[in-house]
C-alpha cells in the first residue's frame, strides 16, 4: 500500500477544462471519497490516477514515484492500482475464478488457494468461483469486481460509483462488505460517488469537487459540521439557510436569537447568512414569547420524520424529529434551536438552496 | 404536495460526456493497430488505383467513347434494379426470419436457424445453375431476383440474428411499460438498435451483388460484371472492360455514401449492468401454423430446390464415369487455398474493425471504406490488376499463390470487417481499462480479452471468407497458377459446356466443403438461443 498525491491536476476535454488544478493526499492505508455533483470531474481525476487518461498538467505521485507528470506517464498496468468500474465490469467470458485470478501472476492463476481467500475477503462463498458473472446478482458482481481488483495486492484501490447500479438494500449490504474487505487489507482507496450518505459514512476523509476544483477536504463530521461554503453544506446534507443580523455573539434570524460560530472566515458583526442542521430544529406547543410557525406537511419515514414548516416572513424551513409525537399540516408550532448556528458572509448563496 | 430536491444521487451524465472524447486518445495510444490498417486499405485500394490510373492514361476522349454509349446505360438499368430488388427482398426476409427465430415462439428454432444458414453452402452460381438446368426459362428479371435473392438473404439474416441476441430485453421490457404494443417494440426499439446490423448486411449484398458474375452469366442477364468478362474474354482488350469497371466502382461509391448517410455514428454496446439476461420469446399463438409454412417455403427454394437439382444430375450424369482423382486433387487444392485465405483476410480485417468502432472518426472511417471499395471491384478487374501490376513490378510473382491469396482478401475484406466490426460494437472499452489496470500489457490483453470477446465474430467472418473462397470464380479463373484447378473453375468449365451431369460433382463438393463452415455458423449462434 502507498500513499496517494495528486498536485495541481489540469485535463480539459477539446475546450471544456474539466479539471483546474487540483491538490490531493492521501494517506497510506486510508480510504478517501471523491464527493461531488454530476460533472464535477470526479470520474475523470479517478481515470487520471488510473492512468486511462493523461493530465494536461499536475503530477500524481504514488508512495514515492511520480506515475503521471513531469513529462513521464507510466502506463494503467505498471501502475499497479486495482480499479472496481461501475457496473463491475466482469469479464463475461471468464468464470468468477478467471476474473479474480486475471491480474494474477501466470503460475498463481489456477491455484485455487488466492481465489478462496478473495472470496472469502469479500464475504462471497467459495461455491460461486465456477459461476460465470451472470449468473451473479449486482452485488455479487461488484463484490468479484472488488476481489479482481484487491487480488493483485495493489498499492492502491480506485472505485468508481460501485454501488450507484445496485438497489437500496443490496447497497447498504455491499457497502459493508466492501468496506470490511478495504479495511481487512489495509488498502489506500480511493472512491468516487454522488452519494453524500455513502461518502460520510464510508469514508476516513471527504474531497468535495466541484467544477473542476476541490472545495474542501476533511473528515466526514468536520464536513458536515463545518462545511467550507453554504454550498457544500447544501450538498452534503439538508440544511436550513436564513438570513441573519450578528450582534455581539449572537444571530437574529426568523428563528430568533442564536448563538453562532463562524465558518470559514471571520464574519464581521451586521448583515450574515446562518446555517442550521434540520435535526437542530426542535418543535412545542405554541408559546408568546418564541418564534412560530405553521406545518406546512411532514415526511414520515419510520426511523424520524421530516417536517416543511412556514416561517412568518414567508421563509420555508425543514425538521428533522425522531419522536413519535409529530404535529400534522395546519398546526402551528414553536421553535427552539439546539447547538450553535454557522454563519456566513450575507453575500453567500447556496446553489441548491434546500430550505 | 411540497417538492424539494433532497441531495440524493442525481444520474452522473456530464462525467461521462468526457468519454466522447476518448476516440482521439484511442488513435493516439494504436499507432501500430492504425498503421495495420492503413496498409490494408492500401492493398484493398491497389485494383481501384490501377482503374484510376488506366482511365488517366486513356484520357477524357477515350472515356467518353467507351462509357456515353445506350450499351452501358442499359446495363446500369439492369445492374441497378437488380441491387434494389434484391437487397429488399434480402433485407425482409432476414429481418423476418432473424426475428422469428431469436424472438418468437416458433417450434424447432435451433433447426431453422441452422436451415436458414445453410443456403450459403450453395454457391450462387451453382443455385443458378441448378434453377436454370431445370426451367430454361429463368433468363429474365424476376429469374435473376428469385435465384439471387435465395443465394444472398442469409447475409442479412446472420447479422441480425446476432444482433437481436445482443440486444438487452431489459431495454424491450422497459419499452413494454411505457405502454408500447410489440409491433411498436419492434420498430421504435429493436428496429433503431439493429440498424447497423441491418444496414451492414444490406451492405454486404448490395456489393456482393455489384460484383456477382457466375450466377447472373449462366441465367444470361447482362450487368456490367458479365459485360466485362465477355469483353475481356472477347478481345483481351483493357481499355473496355477497365472503363465499364469504373462505372461500376462509381456505384459502388454512391452505395457507400448513401450507408454512411443512414447509419447513425452512435455505437451500441449494452449498458446495463452486468451480462444480459435471457428472453421470453414472443408467442405466436395460431400465426404458428403460417409462419411455419412460410418458413417452410422458404427453405424449400432456397435450399431444396439446388440440392434436389443435383442431385438430379448426378444421377442423370452416371453414366459417364466419374474422375475420382481429378476431383480429390481439386478439393485438396481448394480446402488449402480458402483456409489460407480465411485466416489471412480475417487477420488483415482486425485492425481495421477494430478502430472503426474504439476510434470513430473520419480516418477510420475512410480505412474502413476503403475495404469496401476495394472490395467492391469485381473479381476479374482485381484479377486483371494483380496481373498487370505483378508483370511489371514482380515478376517472380506473376502467376503465384500469394497472388491469388491477396485477390481474395481484397474481395472478401469487408466481410471479415462487417462481423469483427459488430463484434467491437457489443464489446464496451472499460474490459481494456481493467485488464489495464490488473498489469496486463497490449498484447495480453488482445490474447486474454479482446480476442475471446471478439471470438464469435472473428469465427464467424473466418468462416465467411472461407465459405467465399471455396466457391470463387472469377478471379481463380484469371489468376490460379498454370495448371491449378479449384472446384468452382472445374465445375465452371463443365457446366459453360451444358455437360450439367460432369459439373454436378464439382458442385456437390462445393457444398459439401461450405457446408461445416454454415455449420460453425449457425453453432456459435445458437449457444446464444434460450431454449
Amino acid at each position: 500500500m502507498s500513499s496517494l498525491t495528486v498536485h495541481g491536476i489540469t485535463k480539459s476535454f477539446a475546450a471544456t477544462p474539466v479539471l483546474t488544478g487540483v491538490d490531493l493526499h492521501v494517506p497510506e492505508g486510508s480510504f478517501i471519497a471523491l464527493l461531488g455533483p454530476s460533472g464535477c470531474g470526479k470520474t475523470t481525476l479517478l481515470r487520471l490516477i488510473a492512468g486511462f487518461d493523461d493530465p494536461d498538467s499536475g503530477t500524481v505521485v504514488l508512495g514515492e514515484r511520480v506515475v503521471a507528470g513531469g513529462g513521464r506517464s507510466v502506463p494503467a498496468r505498471r501502475r499497479g492500482i486495482g480499479f472496481v468500474p461501475q457496473e463491475g465490469g466482469l469479464f463475461p467470458h471468464l468464470t468468477v475464478a478467471g476474473n479474480i485470478s486475471f491480474g494474477l501472476p501466470r503460475g498463481q492463476r489456477r491455484d485455487g488457494v488466492r481465489v478462496r481467500e478473495l472470496l472469502e475477503l469479500v464475504g462471497l462463498h467459495a461455491a460461486l468461483a465456477e459461476r460465470s458473472p451472470h449468473q451473479l446478482s449486482g452485488g455479487q458482481q461488484q463484490r468479484v469486481a472488488l476481489a479482481r481488483a484487491l487480488a493483485p495486492r495493489p498499492s492502491l484501490v480506485l472505485l468508481d460509483e460501485p454501488f450507484s447500479s445496485l438497489d437500496a438494500a443490496l447497497r447498504e449490504e455491499t457497502r459493508v462488505a466492501v468496506s470490511a474487505a478495504l479495511t481487512a487489507t489495509g488498502a489506500t482507496a480511493v472512491l468516487v460517488t454522488h452519494d453524500q450518505a455513502e461518502a460520510l459514512s464510508m469514508a476516513d476523509q471527504v474531497a468535495v469537487l466541484r467544477g473542476g476544483r476541490l472545495v474542501q477536504l476533511t473528515d466526514p463530521r468536520t464536513l458536515y459540521r463545518r462545511p467550507g461554503d453554504l454550498d457544500v453544506a447544501t450538498f452534503v446534507g439538508e440544511a436550513v439557510v436564513l438570513d441573519a443580523k450578528l450582534r455581539g455573539g449572537l444571530a437574529s434570524s426568523a428563528l430568533g436569537e442564536l448563538p453562532y460560530e463562524a465558518a470559514a472566515v471571520a464574519v464581521p458583526d451586521g448583515p450574515a447568512r446562518i446555517l442550521l442542521r434540520p435535526e437542530q430544529l426542535r418543535l412545542a406547543a405554541p408559546r408568546p414569547d418564541g418564534p412560530t410557525a405553521r406545518v406546512r406537511s411532514v415526511d414520515y419515514y419510520g426511523h424520524d420524520s421530516r417536517v416543511w414548516l412556514d416561517l412568518p416572513g414567508g421563509v420555508r424551513v425543514s425538521a428533522r424529529l425522531d419522536g413519535a409525537d409529530l404535529p400534522a399540516a395546519g398546526d402551528d408550532v414553536s421553535i427552539t434551536v439546539r447547538g450553535t448556528a454557522l454563519a456566513f458572509p450575507a453575500g453567500a448563496t447556496a446553489s441548491e438552496p434546500v430550505a | 404536495m411540497l417538492h424539494v430536491d433532497s441531495p440524493g444521487p442525481p444520474r452522473e451524465q456530464a462525467d461521462r460526456g468526457s468519454r466522447a472524447s476518448l476516440r482521439g486518445r484511442a488513435l493516439r495510444r494504436t499507432p501500430l493497430t492504425l498503421a495495420l490498417a492503413v496498409a490494408v486499405a492500401a492493398l484493398a485500394l491497389l485494383p481501384l488505383g490501377y482503374i484510376a490510373w488506366y482511365t488517366a492514361d486513356i484520357g477524357w476522349a477515350g472515356v467518353r467513347e467507351l462509357v456515353f454509349r445506350p450499351r452501358v446505360g442499359e446495363l446500369l438499368w439492369n445492374t441497378t434494379r437488380l441491387v434494389v430488388g434484391t437487397v429488399a427482398c434480402c433485407a425482409v426476409l432476414g429481418l423476418a426470419a432473424a426475428w422469428l427465430v431469436e424472438r418468437s415462439s416458433v417450434p424447432a428454432r435451433r433447426v431453422w436457424h441452422v436451415l436458414l444458414v445453410a443456403p450459403l453452402a450453395v454457391p450462387a452460381f451453382v443455385n443458378s445453375y441448378a434453377w436454370i438446368s431445370l426451367l430454361p426459362g429463368l433468363d429474365t428479371y424476376a429469374g435473376a431476383l428469385l435465384v439471387v435473392t435465395l443465394s444472398y438473404f442469409p447475409f442479412v439474416y446472420l447479422p441480425l440474428a446476432a444482433a437481436f441476441r445482443g440486444l438487452d430485453p431489459a431495454l424491450e421490457e422497459t419499452a413494454r411499460g411505457l405502454g408500447l404494443s410489440g409491433w411498436a417494440v419492434f420498430l421504435r426499439v429493436q428496429l433503431p438498435q439493429l440498424r447497423v446490423a441491418l444496414l451492414g448486411g444490406s451492405l454486404l449484398v448490395a456489393l456482393h451483388l455489384l460484383a456477382e458474375f457466375g450466377a447472373l452469366q449462366m441465367l444470361r442477364y447482362p450487368t456490367f460484371t458479365t459485360a466485362i468478362y465477355d469483353q475481356y474474354r472477347a478481345t483481351f482488350n483493357g481499355p473496355g472492360a477497365t472503363m465499364l469497371a469504373g462505372v461500376l466502382v462509381l456505384l459502388c461509391l454512391v452505395l457507400l455514401v448513401a450507408e454512411l448517410r443512414l447509419r447513425g455514428r452512435r455505437g451500441y454496446a449494452r449498458t446495463g449492468r452486468g451480462a444480459a439476461r435471457p428472453v421470453r420469446p414472443v408467442a405466436l399463438g395460431s400465426f404458428t401454423a403460417p409462419v411455419l409454412a412460410g418458413l417452410g417455403a422458404l427453405v424449400a427454394l432456397a435450399l431444396l430446390v439446388p440440392l434436389g437439382s443435383l442431385g438430379y444430375w448426378m444421377l442423370a450424369g452416371a453414366a459417364t464415369p466419374l474422375d475420382w482423382a481429378a476431383l480429390a486433387g481439386t478439393t485438396g487444392t481448394t480446402l488449402a487455398l480458402a483456409a489460407a485465405a480465411a485466416v489471412g483476410t480475417t487477420a488483415l480485417a482486425l485492425p481495421t474493425g477494430w478502430l472503426a468502432v474504439r476510434a470513430r472518426g473520419r480516418l477510420s472511417t475512410l480505412l474502413e471504406r476503403s475495404t469496401y471499395l476495394g472490395s467492391a471491384v469485381p473479381g476479374i478487374v482485381v484479377a486483371l490488376a494483380l496481373v498487370t501490376l505483378s508483370v511489371r513490378a514482380t515478376p517472380w510473382l506473376y502467376q503465384t499463390v500469394p497472388v491469388l491469396l491477396a485477390a481474395y482478401a481484397i474481395l472478401f475484406l469487408p466481410r471479415a470487417i462487417v462481423t469483427v466490426r459488430s463484434a467491437v460494437e457489443q464489446t464496451t472499452p472499460l474490459y481494456d481499462d481493467v485488464a489495464a489496470s490488473l498489469g496486463s500489457g497490449a498484447g495480453d490483453r488482445l490474447r486474454r480479452v479482446t480476442l475471446p470477446l471478439l471470438a464469435p465474430g472473428i469465427g464467424a467472418g473466418a468462416a465467411l471468407v472461407f465459405l467465399a473462397v471455396v466457391t470463387e470464380l472469377t478471379a481463380t479463373l484469371l489468376l490460379a497458377p498454370t495448371g491449378t484447378t479449384t472446384l468452382a473453375t472445374a465445375f465452371w468449365s463443365a457446366s459453360s459446356a451444358l455437360e450439367y451431369g460432369a459439373a454436378a460433382p464439382y458442385a456437390v463438393v462445393m457444398v459439401l466443403l461450405s457446408a461445416p463452415a454454415t455449420v460453425l455458423l449457425s453453432s456459435d449462434a445458437r449457444r446464444g438461443l434460450t431454449t
